[in-house]
């Protein structure tokens, strides 16, 4: 019995022109690991729903075709029922946790199952051992972090060991280690426990290694269907957009077939002896010394701490310059305290010690572009100019919350831009959920704006598309900063995937250094 | 507000016995018009938000709700034209008319905004000392639909909660900010697409699918769960008997009436005493 089988699904949601699924035919058997790529708003999230049973049960609308999740006819059975073989998690962990404390949470579904106490119990021991939380058992769902209430939800949704795992974006509010431990985690269960897993995910380099297949979903359509390989070699023909890093270096150096991962591609590079042994990682260019008062800056902060009510420190003595028109990067895990920097530049919160000083106008633009929408139209959010500045100005009469997530990004960054030239912008985290398109175009705006820009973010390639310099922030001070080739390319983590695998930051300056390594072994 | 475990008699009580004693508070003071009852209500919700350690949470509510309160009166004062006693005659007023202001209209007013005063700490005692997670337990096993919505009221409140705390933020970061009224207008708005993430996550997590799984034998009755319910029970018997026996009626129009005498006064004080009676057993609560 396959664990879920999608035949000729296709559904339009209540009101829309348009059906979100369109005559979707798809198998996904018991232990298999599926990656279901796409662009934004090509269906990957209703597909997702329909196979927990929330589309049509949930939120109505025109289904016709059959999904069948466990042996279990979605029409005929209602998502509560469906929670019992598939679990279920979304990309927002705010509203995927319920109850008040951990252990509820993990015991939330089980005790829905109908589970006696022991079961409960052994439970909850179970699945917070198995994904590492269980340190945080006793603790509030109201003091978690956002990479903390993600892991619960996760638990909550692997509670009693569902068969199906189904899982949209879990990754995108997560730092590169916590993204890479939770695909990592999924890979465990799925090998270990047999779990069959369906993993939305804009940022593939980051799954494909783990993948045995790859479903590629256009406009409602299943468009591929294929390996991770199979998929490489027809995204780099049909959907550029979709490719990873280590695939584009490859095709720009004319290489085949396309890697799935940095280990295969450092294989495949070592075979045919193009793979420089990479020199021991340079040390990272330490923060400067404090910079002089009278230099120009854009913003700075000198000797500025954040310290909470209980005697926490989320920043500790902080000297930071950005000068004018400069862009740069801040990195750092969850929790390092890059939003309380932000937050501290932008005005929004002042330092307990130090000072944080600008050199005029500063935007502030925060991580949830939702909480900038206020009003009834686009127009009303923003001003006609602030508005072209982003590319929006033909949908000033539509509704807000209308708007795709990456139009969201650009109304909230319009709004914030609104008013004026700033000195500085500052964005905090403005990726998230973005495909790779959005991400490019918005890296694009940036770079061309005359004001400085600083960007938080965990997405290494991000950085590298929009800033010269990047900033490793890690409990609360910089511990490298420097030219984004020197921080980018010296890590582990903090790094792109181009870097991982040639040392170069970009898989355009990876293809050159692998083309001259090509002549130099071909030349006689 | 957000319910902590706190040493106390009524958290150590089971929650839906908690619920059942804020309720009959608050019942009490939907019963009775009566200033000293509902005064008597006010400080038994007050003594017992104390004796929970949730005094500075349940006075910060009703501080929120005084503004409610205030324009309850005045409307009332303004559109209400029973009462005898005029003390101002403003004349012709748009959209009301012709406005006499008359002291029973204005003290009724009051009344009624006493009353959403009490009934809201009562709401505000039962937010932060009864356990929603247990709550929710014993909902689920009543009605499933009772639960959805207890659960959506439970969980969506401290969700809205933060989103108008980062919208406000965001408000902050506008080289405009404008009036705050607009966040709340935004949240208000946004309210039905988080209630349907909130309930679509109750969904996926199977609630409301088990029916007859197992079901466990209970835990027996604490004395605090049997302090808290005799509490409760004593107060609606108590409110309910001296409605039917004609204590402590309340007439505004068309002049005023509140008597107060021996019955009355031993009605308010009865439901001090059976009200914070729970509490003084402390015995094996942490300090």
């Amino acid at each position: 019995m396959s664990a879920l089988a999608f035949e000729r699904v296709t559904y339009t949601y209540p009101g829309a022109p348009e059906p979100a699924l369109r005559d979707v035919s798809l198998t996904v058997e018991p232990g298999e690991f599926v990656v279901l790529a796409g662009l934004s708003a090509s269906g990957k999230s209703t597909l997702l729903r329909a196979a927990s049973g929330l589309v049509p049960h949930f939120h109505g609308g025109v289904f016709a075709g059959r999904a069948v999740v466990g042996g279990l006819d979605t029409r005929e059975h209602q998502p509560s029922a469906l929670a019992a073989v598939a679990g279920t998690l979304f990309q927002d962990p705010e509203t995927q946790v319920v109850l008040g404390t951990v252990r509820h949470e993990l015991a939330f579904p089980l005790e829905n199952r109908g589970e006696g106490p022991a079961a409960v119990a052994r439970g909850v021991e179970e699945v917070a051992l198995a994904l590492g939380i269980e340190s945080l058992l006793d603790r509030s769902t109201a003091e978690l972090s956002g990479g903390e209430l993600q892991r619960v939800a996760l638990g909550a949704a692997l509670a009693g060991r569902p068969r199906l795992v189904l899982l949209d974006e879990p990754t995108s509010q997560l730092d590169p280690v916590a993204g890479d431990e939770l695909v990592w985690l999924l890979r465990r269960l799925n090998e270990e426990w047999g779990t069959a897993v369906v993993l939305s995910e804009h940022r593939l380099e980051r799954c494909l290694g783990h993948a045995d297949r790859v479903v590629v979903l256009h406009d409602g359509a299943v468009a591929c269907d294929a390996s991770p390989r199979a998929f490489l070699e027809w995204a780099a023909e049909r959907s550029p957009a979709l490719q990873t890093p280590a695939a584009r270096l490859f095709e720009r150096a004319g290489l085949r077939p396309p890697p799935s991962g940095v280990k295969e591609a450092r294989a495949t590079l070592r075979a045919h002896g193009l793979l420089e042994e990479a020199p021991a990682p340079a040390t990272a260019p330490e923060p400067p010394k404090r910079e002089r008062k009278r230099d120009p800056f854009a913003v700075r902060a000198r000797g500025a701490w954040c310290e909470l009510p209980g005697g926490r420190s989320v920043l500790r003595d902080v000297d930071f310059v950005i000068a004018p028109g400069e862009k740069v990067a801040l990195m750092g895990r969850n929790g390092a305290g890059k939003s309380t920097l932000l937050r501290h530049l932008g005005g929004l919160q002042a330092p307990t010690r130090g000072r944080v000083e600008a050199g005029g106008r500063v935007a502030l633009l925060l991580q949830n572009p939702n909480d900038y929408l206020l009003h009834e139209t686009v127009g009303e959010e923003a001003s006609a100019d602030a508005l072209a500045q982003v590319g929006l100005e033909r949908l000033a009469h539509r509704h807000p919350r209308d708007l795709s997530g990456g139009e969201r990004q650009r109304l909230a960054l319009a709004v914030v831009l609104d008013g004026g030239d700033p000195t500085a912008v500052l964005l905090d985290e403005p990726t998230r959920g973005m495909d790779r398109a959005a991400k490019g175009d918005l890296a694009a705006r940036l770079r061309a704006m005359d004001a400085a820009v600083l960007v938080a973010t965990h997405d290494a390639e991000f950085a590298a598309a929009v800033a010269k310099r990047v900033v490793l922030l890690a409990d609360g001070r910089p511990i490298a900063d420097g030219p984004i080739e020197e921080v980018l390319t010296g890590g582990w983590y903090f790094a792109t995937e181009t870097a991982r695998i040639v040392g170069e930051l970009t898989p355009e300056a990876g293809a050159e250094r692998i083309r001259r390594r090509l002549t130099i072994e071909v030349a006689p | 507000m957000t319910y902590r475990r706190r040493a106390s008699p009524l958290h150590a009580a089971r929650a839906g016995v908690g619920a059942v004693y804020c309720a009959a508070l608050a019942t009490c003071a939907l019963v009775f018009q009566h200033p000293l009852i509902l005064g008597a209500v006010a400080l038994s919700v007050l003594v017992a938000a104390a004796g929970a350690g949730v005094a500075h949470e349940v006075a910060r509510t009703a501080r929120f709700t005084l503004p409610i309160a205030v324009l309850v009166a005045l409307v009332n004062a303004l559109v209400v034209r029973d009462g005898l006693t005029v003390f101002a005659r403003l004349g012709e007023l748009p959209p009301f008319g012709r406005i006499d202001l008359t002291v029973e209209a204005l003290v009724y007013g009051l009344v009624l905004g006493a009353r959403v005063i009490v009934v809201v700490m009562c709401c505000a005692l039962f937010t932060a000392a009864v356990d929603p997670d247990e709550l929710l337990r014993v909902f689920r096993r009543v009605s499933f639909r009772s639960a959805l919505t207890a659960a959506l009221a439970t969980r969506l409140i401290p969700v809205l909660a933060r989103d108008a705390r980062r919208m406000d933020d965001a408000r902050a970061c506008r080289p405009d900010p404008g009036p705050r009224v607009a966040v709340l207008r935004a949240v208000a708005t946004s309210a039905l697409d988080r209630a349907i993430d909130v309930a679509a996550t109750l969904e996926v997590r199977g609630y409301g699918a088990a029916r007859a799984g197992h079901r466990s034998p209970g835990a027996p009755w604490s004395r605090h769960d049997v302090a808290f319910a005799s509490a409760a029970a004593g107060i609606v018997v108590l409110s309910v008997g001296a409605r039917i026996a004609g204590v402590a009626g309340f007439d505004a129009y068309p002049l005023l009436s509140s008597p107060v005498g021996a019955d009355e006064l031993a009605l308010a004080a009865a439901v001090v005493a059976i009200a914070c009676a729970p509490f003084l057993d402390r015995r094996g609560i942490e300090r």
